[in-house]
C-alpha cells in the first residue's frame, strides 16, 4: 500500500496543486538546470520540469553531484536549483563546502522523510538531523507544513538565494507531502 | 607501480592547455590542479582545491550552461573514482562540449602514494564507455594526448573521456590560488557575466 495517511493529501496527484506552485516560482526567477535524485513527494514537480521548454531536469546518481553541478552552472550563467529528500542531505555534506568557497547561489527543496507519522524507522535518523545538517554547513533553513504558505515561503527561499546568495534549503514537510503507509 | 613508457603528467597537461583558445579547464582536487597551474596560470582555469568527486559534475554544469563553450576536466584517477556516479550522469546528458582526462598514476599521490583501484581492477574507460560515454579511450602516447587536445575543440561530438596512464612522480608543487571565489568570478567574467 502506497495511500497517503493526511486525509487531505490523499487525493490524486493532479489535484494536488503547491507543485505547481512551485514550478511557478521556480520559472519566475529563470531556473534553468534542475538537478534531482528522485522522490515521491517530488514527483509531481520533476515532471512539471522535465516537460518544460526552459528548464533541464537532470537526474543523478546521488546528491552531492548537484551540488557540484549547481557551481558549474552558475559559472556558465544558469541558476539551478536541487531536489531530494532527507536522506540526500547526509550525502552532500562535504560538497556543500563548495558553497561558502565559491559563492555560488544554492537553493534546494527537500521532501522530508522520518517525522509526522513516520512508518520506516530507517528514515528517522537522518530525516531528524536533516535541519541541522545543513545550519552546520551554512546553509539557511526555510520550512512549508501547508499547501497555503508554499507560495511565500518558495519566494523568499528564491529571494534570498538568488539575490543575495544566501545558501537555503526549504524543508518540504512530511505533513504536507502525507506519510508514506506501508501498514495500519 | 613502476611500468615502462608511462606519460609525463606534465607534459601532458601542457599539451592539452597549449593551444586551449576559449577552453575553460577544471582542475580535479590534487596534482591535476596544480599540472594545470604548471602549464601556465589562466583565467580560464577553474582550480579546485576540495570538493573530492566533484570536477567532472562542475563540468557538466558548466558544459549545458554553455553548449558552446568547450569545457576540459583534468582530474586524477582517485578524484574520478570517488565521483564515478558523475561518468553515468554524464553519459545520460551527453553533453557534446565536455571532454574529460584523466591522469592515473594508480596512486594517491597527494597522501603518500597509496595504490588506487586501477592500478589492479578498475578499467575507468570500461566503466565511461558502460555508462554511455562512447568515445572513451586509454591513451599511452603523446600523439594521442596531442589528438585529445584538438578534438576538446569540437564542441558537436563529445561526451569524450580519455584515460592517460602517468608515471608516479612526486613533482614539485606549482600551487595556484585558493581564493574560490576570485577564480569563478574570473571565469565567469570572461564569458561575459557580471557580479550579482
Amino acid at each position: 500500500m502506497h495511500a497517503r495517511a493526511d486525509a487531505p493529501d490523499t487525493a490524486p496527484e493532479s489535484s494536488v496543486l503547491w507543485p505547481d506552485d512551485i514550478f511557478a516560482t521556480l520559472q519566475r526567477f529563470d531556473v534553468r538546470q534542475v538537478p534531482y535524485v528522485p522522490d515521491a513527494g517530488h514527483s509531481k514537480l520533476i515532471n512539471r520540469v522535465l516537460a518544460s521548454p526552459t528548464m533541464r531536469g537532470i537526474p543523478l546518481t546521488t546528491e552531492e553531484e548537484g551540488v557540484a553541478l549547481l557551481a558549474g552552472a552558475w559559472t556558465g550563467g544558469q541558476r539551478g536549483v536541487l531536489l531530494m529528500q532527507s536522506s540526500g542531505v547526509g550525502n552532500c555534506i562535504n560538497m556543500l563546502s563548495l558553497i561558502p568557497i565559491l559563492r555560488f547561489p544554492f537553493l534546494t527543496l527537500v521532501t522530508m522523510r522520518g517525522e509526522w507519522g513516520e512508518f520506516n524507522p530507517w528514515q528517522v535518523p537522518m530525516g531528524s538531523t536533516t535541519q541541522g545538517v545543513f545550519e552546520l554547513s551554512g546553509v539557511q533553513v526555510l520550512r512549508a507544513s501547508h499547501a497555503a504558505e508554499v507560495p511565500a515561503v518558495l519566494e523568499a527561499a528564491a529571494a534570498q538565494a538568488y539575490n543575495a546568495l544566501t545558501p537555503t534549503a526549504v524543508l518540504l514537510s512530511q505533513r504536507l507531502i502525507g506519510a508514506k503507509v506501508f501498514t495500519k | 607501480m613502476s611500468k615502462a613508457n608511462l606519460l609525463d603528467r606534465r607534459q601532458v597537461v601542457s599539451t592539452l592547455l597549449a593551444n586551449r583558445k576559449d577552453v575553460v579547464a577544471i582542475g580535479g582536487l590534487g596534482a591535476s590542479t596544480n599540472d594545470m597551474c604548471a602549464a601556465g596560470d589562466h583565467a580560464r582555469n577553474f582550480y579546485l582545491w576540495g570538493g573530492m568527486g566533484g570536477a567532472a559534475m562542475i563540468g557538466l554544469g558548466l558544459a549545458l550552461a554553455q553548449p558552446k563553450l568547450p569545457v576540459l576536466v583534468i582530474t586524477g584517477d582517485g578524484e574520478m573514482l570517488m565521483g564515478m556516479g558523475a561518468l553515468a550522469t554524464i553519459g545520460l546528458q551527453k553533453p557534446a562540449n565536455l571532454s574529460i582526462a584523466v591522469l592515473d598514476n594508480e596512486a594517491y599521490g597527494e597522501t603518500g602514494g597509496q595504490t588506487s583501484h586501477t592500478s589492479a581492477a578498475a578499467d575507468l574507460v570500461g566503466v565511461a564507455r558502460a555508462c554511455g560515454i562512447k568515445d572513451s579511450l586509454s591513451v599511452t602516447t603523446m600523439a594521442e594526448v596531442e589528438a585529445f587536445a584538438k578534438a576538446v575543440h569540437d564542441v558537436s561530438a563529445g561526451p569524450r573521456f580519455a584515460n592517460v596512464k602517468i608515471d608516479s612522480a612526486s613533482l614539485e608543487r606549482i600551487l595556484p590560488t585558493r581564493d574560490g571565489t576570485y577564480i569563478l568570478n574570473r571565469i565567469r567574467g570572461e564569458l561575459g557575466f557580471q557580479p550579482i
